[in-house]
């Protein structure tokens, strides 16, 4: 129940700042632009969105997704309204919780006003709908995934600007990780295990067969651990700090 | 109704409150008297749950803060030393979101909402936005969310902290009245405030109560009938303990 509260103040917090529309406009215009632009949206003809749409967003989500969630925390920490949240008959836990959904649902926002695209692959082509289902959930599993990190880098400061840049960081890497290119070279320089390894830490290998329409447990296991282990390591640092 | 046993905490090596007891029955109007960093927020920062002690214990109502945190913390209404409120949030809504944490729902919500407005003298801006607010009203929106659940026991942080005169005179009168139900346990620097709003004072210095008794005995045992004289005795001065 409480978490529940928190996510609605979370939420018309968001709505009520310039931040949520400033972020899902600026989404819009990139993950279309680039759709159509380097994408090759026309000259490609391809109705599965996967290359020509999809395969740009963890790249808008790596810069943008902590734009959206280096203030869950660091925003509290600063005015001191943790104190509140500290004193008031409200676990560490739903606080978390109810905050991480708040910020999901903004970029649940953003996606879903990207049906435009849809309705155009659905009327020029034939589709396998589908398979782009199974798309917006891979690009929603590594936003939230994005997220669940910036909200743990979040609990770790009070300036917003440091988060962003240490979340924009690690995102970058775990976009790069399992990028074909950046292991290609990592291939040159280290032993195919140590490159596995690096890979397996990345988003793509997860993201990229959701994209290609496979709902496969173990990437759905893989985001939801992953996400788990960044709220529960969120809990971890509140705890300590005040302890 | 709070009951602090041998309670303390340590930073480091530094030892900000030592060994501390004391009580505050209903009815009770504890004055918690003490130099800068005398470690009067520090207790009540564990009295009300925002970080457990290093050691020791308080109960609330009978319930430990320790043990049972989420039970103790719905019979403490508590102004933190900031007034930390959310500034996108207008003074109705605030305190709504508050109500909602604290369990309130439908009309019992509503009634909570606007007697607290009432309470504190909020009906000229109960609909303004918190980030226009002056201190005085931060101050007073604040402390009315600390009302919204009539708590058997109230934990006030230097409430009449940058108030004006007029406003000091209303908070004093309402810690009055209130204490004539309640528990309450407030801190300030201000003397004079002991002899307007409370039925017993501490005076803290270094983690440490160094005098305790009705505001008539104080000024006994200060010898002149001054409080002034006896705070300056009993406590000690930074300059004095840096040197």
């Amino acid at each position: 129940m409480s978490s529940c509260t928190i996510y609605k103040r979370e939420l018309s917090s968001y709505f009520s700042q310039p931040t949520a529309y400033a972020i899902i406009v600026i989404f819009l215009v990139l993950s279309m632009g680039l759709a159509f632009s380097f994408g090759k949206f026309m000259t490609v003809g391809d109705a599965s969105l996967e290359w020509t749409f999809f395969f740009w967003q963890p790249w808008i989500y790596m810069l943008l997704a902590p734009a959206v969630g280096m203030r869950l925390w660091a925003d509290e920490q600063r005015t001191g309204t943790i104190e509140l949240l500290g004193t008031f008959p409200v676990s560490t836990w739903s606080a978390i919780v109810g905050k991480f959904f708040a910020a999901a649902t903004v970029w649940l926002v953003a996606l879903l006003l990207t049906f435009p695209i849809v309705i155009t692959v659905n009327y020029l082509g034939d589709p396998d709908n589908g398979a782009i289902l199974a798309g917006y959930i891979g690009s929603f599993l590594v936003c939230c995934t994005f997220l669940a990190i910036t909200m743990l880098v979040s609990a770790c400061t009070r300036d917003q600007v440091v988060c962003l840049i240490v979340s924009v960081a690690i995102c970058v890497t775990m976009v790069l990780c399992g990028y074909d290119d950046f292991t290609r070279e990592l291939g040159k320089a280290a032993s195919p295990g140590a490159v596995e390894a690096v890979v397996s830490m990345g988003v793509w290998d997860h993201f990229s067969s959701l994209n290609q329409g496979l709902l496969r447990l173990q990437d759905l296991v893989w985001f939801a651990s992953f996400i788990f282990v960044c709220l529960l390591g969120t809990s971890a640092i509140l705890s300590s700090k005040r302890a | 109704m709070i009951e602090v046993e041998s309670l303390t905490k340590q930073f480091g090596s530094k030892i900000a409150v030592n060994n501390l007891s004391f009580t505050v029955k209903k009815g009770e109007v504890l004055g918690f008297l003490g130099p800068n960093g005398a470690g009067k927020s520090t207790t009540m920062r564990m009295i009300t749950g925002f970080f457990p002690p290093t050691s020791g214990d308080a109960r609330v109502c009978g319930i430990s803060i320790v043990d049972n945190p989420a039970e103790a913390k719905t019979k403490i209404g508590y102004l933190p030393e900031s007034a930390p409120l959310y500034n996108d949030m207008t003074v109705t809504g605030f305190l709504k979101f508050c109500a909602s944490i604290r369990g309130l729902n439908g009309s019992a919500k509503k009634d909570a909402v606007e007697r607290a407005i009432e309470t504190c003298f909020l009906n000229s801006v109960a609909l303004q936005s918190i980030d226009t607010l002056s201190k005085g009203y931060r101050h007073r929106t604040c402390l009315a969310q600390a009302l919204l659940h009539d708590p058997e026991v109230l934990i006030l942080d230097e409430p009449t902290d940058g108030l004006d005169p007029n406003q000091k005179f209303e908070v004093r009168q309402l810690i009055k009245r209130l204490g004539q139900t309640k528990a309450i346990l407030f801190s300030t620097h201000i003397l004079e405030e002991v002899e307007a709003s409370c039925t017993r004072a501490v005076i803290v210095d270094r983690g440490v109560i160094v005098a305790d008794g009705t505001p008539s005995e104080l000024l006994a045992q200060s010898g002149t009938g001054s409080l002034t004289d006896l705070f300056r005795a009993v406590t000690s001065s930074d300059t004095e303990v840096a040197a």
